[in-house]
């Protein structure tokens, strides 16, 4: 193992987001951000993998230059170096566009052993990042880790989450894992990392230095557009108050499940 | 509140506040009934909370007094007394870091930062506000000094590995005859009293301090002799900067409970939010939070300028400590009769923050400070 590449999202550290009314896209610049706590378990797992191994650990975001708030904190936890994708040309990206330049940022950094990601961003909750940049560098993945194994032959086993249950599976490295918030617990960054952390330039690239075909970034290079932005209401559970002795509570209970067909 | 903190003051904040939310606060009222929390201390021995603003090299964070009162902050929104125990264990470490050898910054600066916790003891059973009137002596023998009396009110008393030491090395020279002396628990002179039952804060420790011909060496002075009175008097304009993020982070709470509860508690057709009654009372605990937090910042700035800041100190420590009650009063008001319960947190806010007003000087003699300061200016 010598090479780890983690990617970092940072997202609004409130559920109260924001959305431009106009773009449809959430309104970052005047809210808090946090690093996206399932990539807080990315990182840990990096940092302990290279507390085992000695490898090296490069932290990786796409966004604008706030976005280093995040990336230093990912250097404060442990990581080696940083480095920011960012410029207006990349903003607006859907899914496919991020990883399209997310791969490019890996292929320029000279690809690596491991690729990992959080299983989701809890801003945009799609879990589709990960999987899609495997596929744009040609790498094999296993998404939803919960426990990370390195093997000495080159290979690691995953136990993953599935909507079957639990699975474990062996992948050949290179790959790319997105891990779940159960495969550990994030340490704190303390406080003389993050003093060094806060000092620290971040490297930065823009779609030049990253070779990107104009017409697969950004906006241009989005496929889906998100044509509006709503919060749903909320369901009626058509709450039933049952009054009475629980002998007759019960036999309602019954008859509105019987009436229902569950019963 | 609009002021610019530095990246790393503002990393060092987030991470506090993080560490507050998830490992101090679920604890907050368990330590009002169990006392001091030694398990969440070693956490923050790990986490490098003890030693947030040491040099690099005594394994410090590094930090400034800015970074130091954001941390208090953040820790008092979850639990005033951690706060405190952790301003208690800097007033004793900053008096080695502003006036200790190269030696003894060695020798307990790096303990103080990574492993153990500090005491700071000056008051006495009959000496608290007039600190020149403390009994307990220093009296030099072949080798050192023998100490001889009793303190009191020691914040972290018994749970600590090293104290600073208040003591008369000169009984005839008053305020100028008091020295200050690094003493290790281990030494058999030393014995932790009587374990104050106390109102609130109940999860800081505070005993009394037994001086039983209690010898340490020469290198156990700190600064000179008689030096004592003036490292105790800086050492404590500095914790009540801490005394103001306490106040400020306090209130804080006992804001946001009391908004909370404003919002879901109905009455005449609707939460007691729309009431104006109400909106007053929120108004005015928000406009002091605003203040306390304004003025703490600022003379924390002024300490890391290494800018002179007694009467600033004193200022913030009297206005934190009146608006903290008054925050605590008025948020078991808004909470009506749940307020006067145990189960709720602002009967809680209110034993704590009753000790700001009383701890590292108390409000009548800061005001006495502060009016002559200002009576002594044209």
């Amino acid at each position: 193992m010598n090479t780890i590449v983690v990617c970092v999202k940072q997202v609004p550290a409130t559920n109260d987001v924001k959305i431009d009314p106009v773009t449809k896209n959430l309104v970052r610049e005047s809210v808090e951000g946090i690093m996206n706590p399932y990539d807080k378990n990315a990182v840990e797992e990096a940092v302990r993998i290279k507390e085992r191994t000695g490898c090296n650990v490069i932290a990786l975001s796409m966004g604008p230059p706030q976005y280093k708030e995040s990336l230093r904190e990912a250097i404060a936890m442990g990581c080696d170096d940083a480095i920011l994708l960012s410029s207006r040309a990349l903003g607006g990206a859907d899914t496919l566009a991020t990883a399209y330049t997310l791969s490019k940022g890996i292929e320029k950094i000279g690809g690596a052993d491991l690729i990992l990601f959080g299983r989701h961003a809890v801003d945009a909750d799609t879990g589709q990042v990960g999987p899609i940049t495997a596929e744009f560098l040609g790498l094999p993945q296993a998404t939803f880790v919960t426990r990370l194994e390195l093997e000495d032959d080159g290979w690691l086993t995953a136990d993953r989450l599935s909507p079957a249950g639990a699975e474990t599976v062996r992948v050949k490295l290179p790959a790319v894992v997105t891990v779940t918030g159960e495969i550990n617990t994030p340490r704190y960054a303390v406080p003389i990392r993050i003093m060094k952390a806060a000092r620290r330039d971040i490297l930065v690239y823009n779609e030049q230095d990253l070779g990107c075909d104009p017409e697969r970034i950004g906006i241009k290079g989005s496929r889906t557009v998100v044509t509006s932005v709503f919060t749903p209401p909320k369901p009626d559970r058509g709450t039933v108050m049952i009054e009475g002795s629980a002998e007759e509570a019960a036999r309602r209970v019954a008859g509105i499940l019987s009436d229902a067909g569950v019963l | 509140m609009f002021v610019e903190f530095s990246t790393e003051q503002k990393m060092v904040q987030k991470m506090v506040r993080e560490f507050a939310e998830k490992e101090v606060a679920p604890l907050n009222q368990e330590m009002d009934r169990e006392g001091f929390p030694h398990k969440l201390f070693d956490k923050m021995k790990e986490n490098g909370f003890l030693g947030i603003h040491f040099p690099e090299k005594y394994k410090g964070g590094d930090g400034d007094a800015v970074t130091s009162a954001l941390t208090i902050y953040e820790l008092a929104k979850a639990s005033a007394s951690v706060a405190l125990a952790l301003d208690a264990h800097w007033l004793a470490a900053d008096t080695i870091l502003a006036h200790g050898s190269e030696e003894q910054k060695q020798k307990y600066l790096a303990r103080a930062a990574t492993d153990t916790i500090f005491a700071f003891s000056l008051t006495e059973p009959c000496a608290g506000s007039d600190a020149a009137g403390i009994q307990t002596v220093a009296e030099q023998s072949g080798d050192g000094y023998v100490l001889n009396g009793t303190k009191a009110w020691c914040t972290n008393g018994g749970v600590s590995g090293v104290y600073v030491i208040l003591a008369k090395t000169d009984k005839t020279k008053g305020a100028k005859g008091i020295s200050a002396f690094i003493v290790e628990e281990s030494n058999p002179g030393l014995k932790v009293g009587k374990k104050e039952d106390k109102m609130g804060m109940r999860g800081s420790q505070t005993t009394e301090l037994i001086l039983d011909d209690c010898k340490v060496g020469h290198d156990a002075l700190l600064g000179r002799e008689g030096d004592g009175f003036k490292i105790a008097m800086m050492a404590l304009d500095g914790a009540r900067i801490s005394i103001g993020a306490i106040g400020a982070g306090l209130s804080e709470t006992a804001l946001k409970v009391s908004k909370e509860y404003a919002a879901q508690r109905q009455a005449f057709g609707g939460p007691i939010a729309n009431l104006q009654a109400i909106q007053f009372k929120i108004a005015e605990m928000a406009i002091g939070i605003e203040a306390i937090k304004l003025m703490t910042f600022d003379v924390a700035r002024m300490k890391a300028a290494g800018m002179r800041h007694t009467k600033e100190a004193a200022m913030v420590k009297v206005f934190a400590g009146d608006h903290s009650v008054k925050c605590a009063l008025e948020a078991i008001q808004i909470h009506g009769g749940y307020g006067y319960s145990r189960e709720y947190l602002p009967e809680l806010l209110l034993r704590d923050a009753k000790l700001l007003q009383i701890g590292e000087g108390a409000t009548e003699v800061l005001l006495m400070l502060i009016g002559r300061t200002e009576l002594a200016t044209k």
